[in-house]
């Protein structure tokens, strides 16, 4: 556990000294959100259905944008080789590697997502419903790309690859996590796709991080 | 399982194949022609679909195929990382297009029958949406298996996407169900007697098998093709390496 928190602060501090990387991620979330109405046309009857599923994409694309770099740092400067190395579990430092990406795209994308979602004229319940959908899907997200950043480590054009494997396997989280708040517009409850929100967390949770160790060690052969 | 691991050697593979394959193509050949004489001529016209129950013949089995190449990408990587066959990698490197080749003709068939059925090329049906992403799941691993300089880092790569991307299938499949389902339920694989009248489910069996017999016939052609490049490769590497 001391392994994992050390990593964890690591990681966090390297974004913490240079915040410029999460701003660039959190503005093409935002630039890319506010393309939709200009493409679409600004009637918001419109606007207001397709919110969530707006919302929800753009944090998918804008999550997967910084995951390419999730691993290549450490892989390029040896990094990767002293975790092989390291006494502690492999898994567990490629759950704090995913943490850490969590922390950084998915919480501010969370947070962000419902100001944007007013501007799309979502009533409050349903702003409440896409945090609380975007909090709980987002780590799922992580993980799986996660996944894929370390399957992509050191594959010609990494960039394109990743999305192709991650987007995917990101599917449910998506169908449930944009469903959500449609449902709550139909007047049913939210909980059920919350519940299966948390499913599919935990079920990332439990195989991606020993599947990502498998790619980090034989990418370190 | 035990029996089958004398072939993980790749010359040893080379020989068995070629032992088997000229009269595994004879029969395939055979049974496809019998199998689509019976589909276009034998098998009667559907009272609601018309001819365009013809296409199912087609479109049922490369279903059935592409789904089952999944598993069988999945059993080659778990091979591959467990016992570190060398011809597992070589394997799922030559059957994984073919897979999706399977899967794109099942999605071809589906929405050529869609047009005069379902009056559209393309519904956001359930059964359909499933099937495009495991179309996109095989493109993935084409993709990652031949993404890396050193093969070998390619096939492990892909082995380990197969193994998580057939823990997400069944997740997949019930998300998209619960998306959105207007496809006609699964009408041959349930429990009570299939739904499908003898004069259909025969030629669609028949089929089935022949087209399976075809699966296998390209894969062990594609493996052997596989051999001999990874094969070329290493000469032409060792060439290099004298001449330096």
């Amino acid at each position: 556990m001391n392994g994992f928190m050390a990593l964890l602060a690591r990681d966090l501090r390297l974004v913490w000294r240079r915040p410029g990387d999460v701003g660039v991620v959190l503005a093409f979330f935002v630039v890319a959100v506010v393309l939709f109405p200009l493409g679409i046309g600004p009637e918001t009857n419109t606007l207001q259905r397709i919110a969530a599923g707006v919302l929800w994409c753009a944090a998918l694309f804008a999550a997967l944008l910084s995951l390419e770099r999730l691993f290549a740092a450490d892989y390029e400067d040896g990094t990767l080789d002293l975790l092989l190395l390291a006494p502690w579990p492999l898994e567990l430092a490629a759950l704090a590697k995913c943490t850490s990406h969590w922390i950084v795209t998915g919480l501010p994308l969370s947070l962000l997502a419902p100001v944007l979602g007013v501007a799309f004229g979502l009533d409050g319940d349903s702003l409440l419903a896409l945090f609380g959908t975007l909090l709980i899907g987002t780590p799922t997200l992580s993980l799986i790309g996660g996944l894929a950043a370390a399957l992509t480590l050191g594959a010609r054009k990494s960039g394109a690859l990743l999305a192709l494997l991650a987007l995917p396997l990101c599917v449910p989280t998506l169908i449930f996590g944009a469903g959500a708040v449609e449902t709550l517009a139909a007047g049913e409850g939210l909980w059920t796709h919350l519940a299966i929100l948390g499913a599919l967390a935990l079920v990332a949770l439990a195989t991606t991080p020993w599947a990502i160790a498998a790619a980090l060690r034989q990418a370190g052969e | 399982m035990a029996d089958l691991h004398f072939l993980a050697n790749p010359a040893r593979f080379r020989r068995f194949s070629q032992r088997v394959l000229p009269g595994l193509g004879f029969a395939t050949v055979l049974m496809l022609a019998f199998g689509l004489y019976m589909a276009f001529f034998v098998a009667p016209v559907d009272y609601q679909q018309g001819q365009t129950v013809r296409i199912m013949f087609l479109h049922v089995p490369s279903a059935w195929l592409s789904m089952g190449g999944y598993a069988l990408l999945a059993g080659l990587g778990a091979s591959l990382l467990v016992w570190r066959h060398p011809l597992a990698a070589l394997m799922a490197r030559a059957a994984a297009p073919v897979g999706a080749s399977f899967a794109a003709v099942c999605l071809l068939t589906g929405s050529l029958w869609g047009r005069p059925m379902w009056g559209t090329y393309w519904v956001w049906d359930a059964r359909l949406t499933s099937m495009l992403l495991l179309f996109f799941l095989y493109l993935g691993h084409i993709a990652l298996s031949r993404a890396y300089d050193e093969p070998e880092r390619g096939d492990r790569s892909a082995a380990i996407l197969a193994l998580v991307g057939v823990i997400n299938l069944p997740i997949i499949k019930f998300s998209v169900d619960w998306w959105n389902t207007l496809h006609q339920p699964a009408s041959v694989t349930r429990l009570d007697a299939p739904a499908i009248h003898n004069s259909i489910l025969i030629p669609l069996i028949w089929m089935a098998v022949s087209l399976l017999f075809l699966f296998i016939f390209l894969v062990l052609v594609r493996t052997e093709t596989e051999i001999d490049r990874r094969r070329l490769e290493n000469a032409a590497v060792q060439e290099e390496e004298a001449a330096a």
